[in-house]
């Protein structure tokens, strides 16, 4: 077994797909780090969507995020690499209970890449930041030769502000809470794999790509209560990628019911085809939230106001029993307990 | 889009009637019954819809080897590890094949270290790789019990690209179902058979062992209340003392089988022993290229010998799991050596594989 040994300790693709392999990627990278925060503000050990840096005698603090991009195919139904970057970027801000003030871009081309794609790929950028009312403050390019990178990827860092006593974070939640989600679950990760060649998937599914401005508006007043106790909008991974990270860094249970999850009818076909797990699978327009249970109705309610929140449901409740595990009442009454994903899901034999 | 049928097939209303009936049924037995399935789409169904957490304690429903990543012996593997190894060959094959850790590697470890091993949905993917790329030997790996043969006999018949091969790892199962009813120690009182294998084959060839060896049999379909009436169907056999094969996946099934597809395999293939990983060789166990098309059979055009191969690691317990003698719980391996991360035996890596199931569905 020493030739197993050898070659387990090459970078795979299931490093970077949101589950347990990930988690060790980043352990990995992250521990010999010597100075992890600011002014004692949430640092790279929360790993949460991002840190904050409490600016002393302000009541407020910065709020930092970083994202690396790239999807697969550029263009997918729904969005683009430009579109997905500023959505991506934006959201992770909202997670944190933040106003979404400024970015910067970093954009990595591979050689030989068109000037045209890259046009459609800017434009979408800059229009969807202008969409998001955030400003593009700083960027960087490099070029790499033909064949060390595949077409193009861009990394941003995101800046916001917010309160300080605004407590959003991943290892917020309380026993009693209700969990929401806003949509449908795993469009984007199942209209991406739909979309891809050789599959010939015919479906008119699109990804749910999309800012959630809207949702941390409608819910302005909750979030200043610190009625939310934690978001997340989750994308590699899926629910179940962040319910168990939620479960696991809150010392918690989730009890999901399977009849309140929404599910669009198309991602329940292709992934029963593939032999995917919805859970699983992304989502890039959608929110979870752990809410104070006496609160749960009327931020439902304000949610389902909206125009991306119309399909949120209360999915299920958190408790103290079985810390750190998820479950689920599946449709027909059975109990199962629902994992953390382990890598890129693969579509299966027959 | 919608499967037909579903929403009667996941109904809880449903779903309640047949366990009350169930509940009944087993009272009437009066003692635990041990019901096995051969399929890992019907462990998967099993296990997500959290089926056993419904049904009384006196029923134990068990997992045979219904998975064909996992009975493809290492040896097969690791020839097409051999040929992968070389830079005019691309590897083609279905997507949980290539995580599964044969004698020293996985098609996925080889892929890390640079050589060309492509997921594919079917061999005319395979094809097509193979007439997009003259100056290559394009391998499809074929595996897959009675439902994917066809696919890979037509693609050889249709006359393919003449540097597209395959390396022939095709598994039938009745000759595995026999096997396991003779096992005597096994006792089991009923068996789930697959549904898509039934498909093709008929029922015919179930029918025969149901009564030689007085076993009740029920084949069906993969929604949860297809699972549940399956098991409803076996104990009220069990009760009456009948041993036949019913059919509760009329809707799919049918009597004769697929003449199209079966008229495929007689014409490519030929039945030979064949052996399983965790079993061991079984007698008209798989399926060899006819001689009339060996020019698309890679044993014969690339020769490649594997002499020494290890289908069963040291204190890995994959071949107990697969003839039902051992949970995945019982086995020393499971959850702390042998995760999906780091499968150490092949019912792990497949989401058809018994061990993964039951590591991504049930808690420690």
């Amino acid at each position: 077994m020493s030739e197993k040994k050898e070659s387990s300790k090459i970078i795979r693709l299931a490093h970077g797909a949101g589950g347990v392999l990930q988690e060790e990627l980043i352990n990995f990278i992250t521990k010999d780090i010597t100075l992890k925060n600011v002014n004692k503000g949430i640092g790279v050990e929360e790993l949460d969507d991002g840190a904050t840096i409490p600016l002393e005698n302000y009541d407020k603090e910065i709020v930092i995020t970083a994202d690396g991009h790239t999807v697969y195919p550029l263009f997918f139904p729904g969005g683009n690499l430009g579109t997905l970057s500023i959505c991506g970027t934006v959201n992770d801000l909202l997670m944190m209970g933040a106003k979404p003030l400024a970015l910067t871009s970093t954009i990595i081309i591979e050689e030989g890449f068109k000037f045209e794609v890259l046009e459609k790929i800017i434009k979408s950028f800059n229009e969807k930041a202008k969409e998001a009312n955030i400003a593009i403050i700083a960027g960087d390019t490099k070029i790499m030769p033909s064949g060390s990178l595949n077409e193009i990827i861009i990394a941003t860092s995101g800046i916001g502000i917010k309160d300080k006593e605004i407590k959003i974070v991943d290892n917020g939640l309380k026993v009693g809470d209700k969990i929401i989600i806003t949509g449908t679950i795993g469009d984007h990760g199942t209209a991406l794999m739909a979309s891809r060649e050789g599959l010939n998937i015919s479906t008119d599914l699109e990804s749910d790509l999309n800012l959630l401005l809207e949702i941390n508006e409608s819910i302005k007043s909750e979030i200043k209560s610190n009625y939310i106790h934690a978001m997340k909008d989750p994308t590699r991974g899926g629910i179940a990628g962040a319910l168990n990270d939620w479960a696991s860094k809150s010392n918690v249970s989730i009890y999901l019911e399977e009849e309140k999850i929404p599910i669009k009818k198309q991602v329940n076909a292709i992934c029963d085809m593939l032999g995917l797990d919805p859970f699983n699978i992304a989502c890039e327009g959608k929110a979870l939230l752990s809410v104070d249970p006496a609160q749960a109705d009327i931020v439902l309610k304000k949610i389902k106001s909206t125009q991306i929140g119309k399909e949120a449901e209360i999915i299920g409740e958190v408790k103290a029993e079985n810390p750190k595990k998820v479950l689920l009442k599946t449709l027909v009454g059975g109990t199962r307990f629902v994992d953390m994903p382990l890598g890129e899901p693969i579509p299966r034999i027959c | 889009m919608e499967i037909p049928g579903s929403k009667i097939l996941r109904s809880k209303q449903f779903t309640d009637k047949i366990i009350s009936s169930i509940n009944k049924n087993i009272k009437a037995i009066n003692k635990p019954v041990k019901i096995m399935h051969v399929c890992g789409t019907h462990e998967h169904t099993i296990s997500k819809y959290g089926l056993r957490s419904l049904i009384p304690k006196e029923i134990e429903i068990i997992s045979g080897p219904g998975c064909p990543v996992c009975v493809c012996p290492a040896a097969d593997i690791d020839k097409a590890i051999e040929l992968g190894k070389r830079d005019d060959v691309i590897i083609t094959t279905f997507g949980d094949m290539i995580r599964v850790p044969a004698t020293n590697l996985s098609l996925a470890e080889l892929k890390a270290k640079g050589a060309d091993v492509r997921i594919v949905y079917g061999p005319n993917d395979a094809a097509k790789i193979a007439k997009d790329n003259p100056n290559k030997e394009i391998i499809f790996f074929a595996i897959g019990f009675e439902t994917t043969v066809p696919l890979t006999g037509y693609e050889i018949k249709s006359n393919p690209p003449s540097n597209f091969s395959v390396i022939c790892a095709h598994k039938l199962i009745p000759a595995a179902l026999e096997l396991l009813m003779s096992i005597d120690q096994l006792s089991i009182d009923g068996f789930i058979s697959p549904g898509h294998v039934s498909t093709i084959i008929g029922i015919k060839p179930y029918k025969l062992f149901s009564n030689a060896y007085h076993v009740p049999n029920v084949i069906t379909g993969f929604e949860p209340n297809d699972v549940l009436l399956a098991i409803l169907m076996l104990l009220k056999q069990i009760k009456n003392k009948k041993f036949e094969t019913l059919n509760e996946y009329s809707r799919v099934v049918k009597p004769e089988g697929n003449i199209v597809a079966q008229r495929i395999i007689s014409e490519v293939f030929e039945s030979v022993s064949s052996p399983w990983r965790g079993i061991g060789r079984i007698l008209d166990g798989g399926l060899a290229i006819k001689d009339q098309y060996e020019k698309y059979d890679a044993d014969k055009k690339f020769d490649i010998k594997i002499e020494k191969s290890t289908d069963i690691h040291p204190g890995c317990s994959c071949h107990l799991i697969m003839t039902g003698k051992l949970s995945p719980n019982e086995c020393k391996l499971f959850r702390k050596i042998c995760t999906p991360l780091n499968p150490v035996g092949p019912c792990m890596v497949s989401m058809e594989g018994t061990c993964s199931i039951y590591y991504k569905y049930y808690s420690e």
